[in-house]
């Protein structure tokens, strides 16, 4: 039998993937396919090399890189202030989730306190945050696998959403409102009552969106029995977040290791028994759900108080206090021109992103700009663990393991 | 914490010659390990009962450029079942960052052993796939280290466009 490679010289060399596709794509026998980094599924910067045999998925291998964000190496050149505004970009979808776990680290850096009102108002933008990932996410896993309509739907509602994040940052996307001690400025009065406008619709279209997927047959074809992975895989693999909890462990870092007075709030961890696309689904909805729960609490038991440390050495002084106060202006200036010096030390802090276990390892050397700051983002771990959730299924139902792990290509980058 | 004191206590009594140091910073324990027996301890951790730290959640690569060893290496353990977390660290020359991968106790080391291949140029010995992660495959260098200067390019505006394009002459075409 002639090999696809003796017959077309045009093919393309396998040596660099010998170790990783079988010894059936070297004889010709499957075949092999790239897939992205252009198709939509994909996100338009991950590309799969996918060994067939048929439809049937053989091999996976993702290959990312096509995006080029260098923040890791950028914020070791800024102070740390100014390299908080870059890990709004590093997950674009997740932007106050970034800010808190990098202003956590800080924090745990230089043992900084947090008011409890600034806490809860961390919850809100945290929690706020957790709805409008699901939501993009929900909207496009859905139409990855043919739901239009709820692409729709789920932007609607995002865009609410949108607009509470211009409310309290001035800012859509990239609202670097979690400052370090703190936020950045405390609500404006018409805050309170739009989010409470948002808590009272919200549960209704929820329920909408289950309606037209949940018990649907066609949608529960296409993501039942799709893309298992076990508990003991799924750990071993590093996953964490809805991706494990699909699988049935109920580890949620918000509750098992609290920070930013989760503690204090009372929901529940939904999980998932099959580990299959569709309880990744199901866990996602349950979260809406439960996020709605924190924000309910949150908003009803918002503390008054400081919105934000009074360490003068980290903390800039309110505006008021410039016009008549010289050691304001001191502090104001020294921290703009010089920024703050946290004590030497390496610290990890992890917290619950949308995705997963987002933790920020940061290395201070005693000097204005952070020595190192390196994010474990889920993404890139739970790209690392499509091979495994893939083998063996077909190459549609790719489409929908890629969207059930909920990944954003920017929180894969470095 | 009594607890992590019993953990420090198990390694050194296991590894008495591998357990280099221990630092408690923040309530965070680090245990300094050599890199010789990194994959010994890794297994022990996590196959030990009382420690069973059965979730690798990150590896973090730093560059102490200068210093020397140049480069630390931490693994951040945790346990699922105790809900306790350890981090392992290890320092490597600059001359030859070499180490055992990690990937046969915890395959979730794979892509981010990778990503110090490829951005500190640190050798995992017994990694299933060595292979560049985020950038080509010909790309020289090793971004990550310190020594490795963050390039620039010039903002183009229309007052300095005539400069600016003299050094793109593929565009021109």
């Amino acid at each position: 039998m002639t090999t696809v490679s003796e017959e077309y010289d045009w093919a393309a060399p396998l040596e660099p993937l010998k170790n990783l596709v079988s010894e059936r794509a070297l004889s010709g026998e499957t075949m092999v396919l790239n897939m992205g980094p252009q198709h939509p599924s994909t996100h338009g910067v991950l590309r799969l090399v996918l060994e067939l045999d048929g439809e049937t998925v053989v091999n996976c291998i993702p290959d990312i890189g096509y995006l080029h964000t260098g923040i890791e190496k950028n914020m070791e050149s800024k102070k740390y202030e100014g390299a908080l505004v870059m890990t709004d970009r590093m997950d674009y979808l997740n932007n106050m989730g970034n800010n808190l776990v990098y202003c956590l680290a800080i924090e745990k850096l230089a043992e900084l306190d947090v008011p409890l009102r600034a806490q809860y108002l961390r919850v809100i933008g945290a929690e706020l945050t957790r709805l409008n990932s699901h939501l993009v996410w929900l909207g496009t896993h859905a139409m990855d696998i043919g739901a239009m309509s709820l692409f729709l739907y789920c932007f609607r509602e995002r865009e609410r959403i949108l607009d509470m994040f211009e409310m309290i940052s001035g800012q859509r996307m990239m609202t670097s409102y979690i400052r370090p001690g703190g936020v950045w400025r405390d609500i404006t009065p018409d805050f309170l009552p739009t989010l409470r406008g948002f808590l009272d619709d919200f549960p209704r279209r929820i329920d909408e969106y289950e309606t037209l997927l949940t018990n649907n047959p066609l949608w529960r074809d296409r993501t039942q029995g799709i893309g298992f992975i076990s508990a003991e895989d799924a750990i071993a693999l590093g996953c964490s977040g809805p991706t494990l909890r699909g699988s049935g462990v109920a580890w949620d870092i918000r509750k098992a290791i609290p920070y930013s007075a989760y503690d204090q709030f009372d929901f529940d961890v939904p999980v998932g028994r099959n580990g299959d696309v569709y309880d990744r689904y199901m866990v996602r909805v349950e979260e809406l759900r439960q996020s709605l729960r924190i924000l309910n609490q949150a908003v009803k038991n918002l503390p008054n108080g400081p919105f934000r440390s009074n360490n003068r050495k980290y903390v800039p002084p309110p505006r008021s206090e410039l016009g008549h106060s010289m050691e304001a202006v001191i502090h104001h200036f020294k921290l703009w021109t010089e920024g703050f010096r946290p004590p030497k030390g390496e610290v990890y802090v992890r917290v619950e992103s949308p995705r997963g276990e987002l933790g920020c390892f940061l290395v201070s050397d005693g000097s204005p700009r952070p020595w190192r700051a390196h994010f474990r983002t889920p993404s890139f771990i739970h790209l690392s663990a499509l091979p495994a959730m893939s083998q063996g299924y077909m190459i549609a139902d790719l489409v929908g393991i890629i969207g059930s792990v909920d990944i954003v290509l920017g929180d894969s980058d470095r | 914490m009594p607890e992590l004191d019993s953990v420090v206590n198990a390694l050194k009594s296991a590894f008495p010659d591998a357990i280099e140091d221990v630092q408690v910073f923040r309530g965070d324990t680090t245990v300094i390990v050599s890199r010789e027996r990194l994959l010994d301890i890794c297994r022990y951790c996590r196959d030990t009962e009382g420690l069973e730290y059965d979730f690798l959640s990150d590896v973090a690569g730093v560059d102490y450029y200068p210093a020397e060893p140049r480069f630390g290496l931490a693994y951040s353990l945790y346990s699922m079942n105790r809900n306790a977390s350890l981090r392992l660290k290890l320092m490597l020359p600059g001359e030859d960052p070499v180490v055992d991968s990690v990937t046969p106790v915890y395959p979730a080391a794979n892509w981010q052993e990778r990503e110090y291949l490829d951005l500190l140029g640190i050798t995992f010995t017994g990694h299933p796939d060595p292979r560049r992660i985020l950038l080509p495959d010909d790309w020289e260098g090793h971004p990550l280290r310190k020594d490795y200067p963050l390039g620039y390019e010039t903002v183009q505006f229309s007052f300095n466009y005539d400069e600016i394009a003299k050094h793109k002459p593929l565009a021109q075409k």
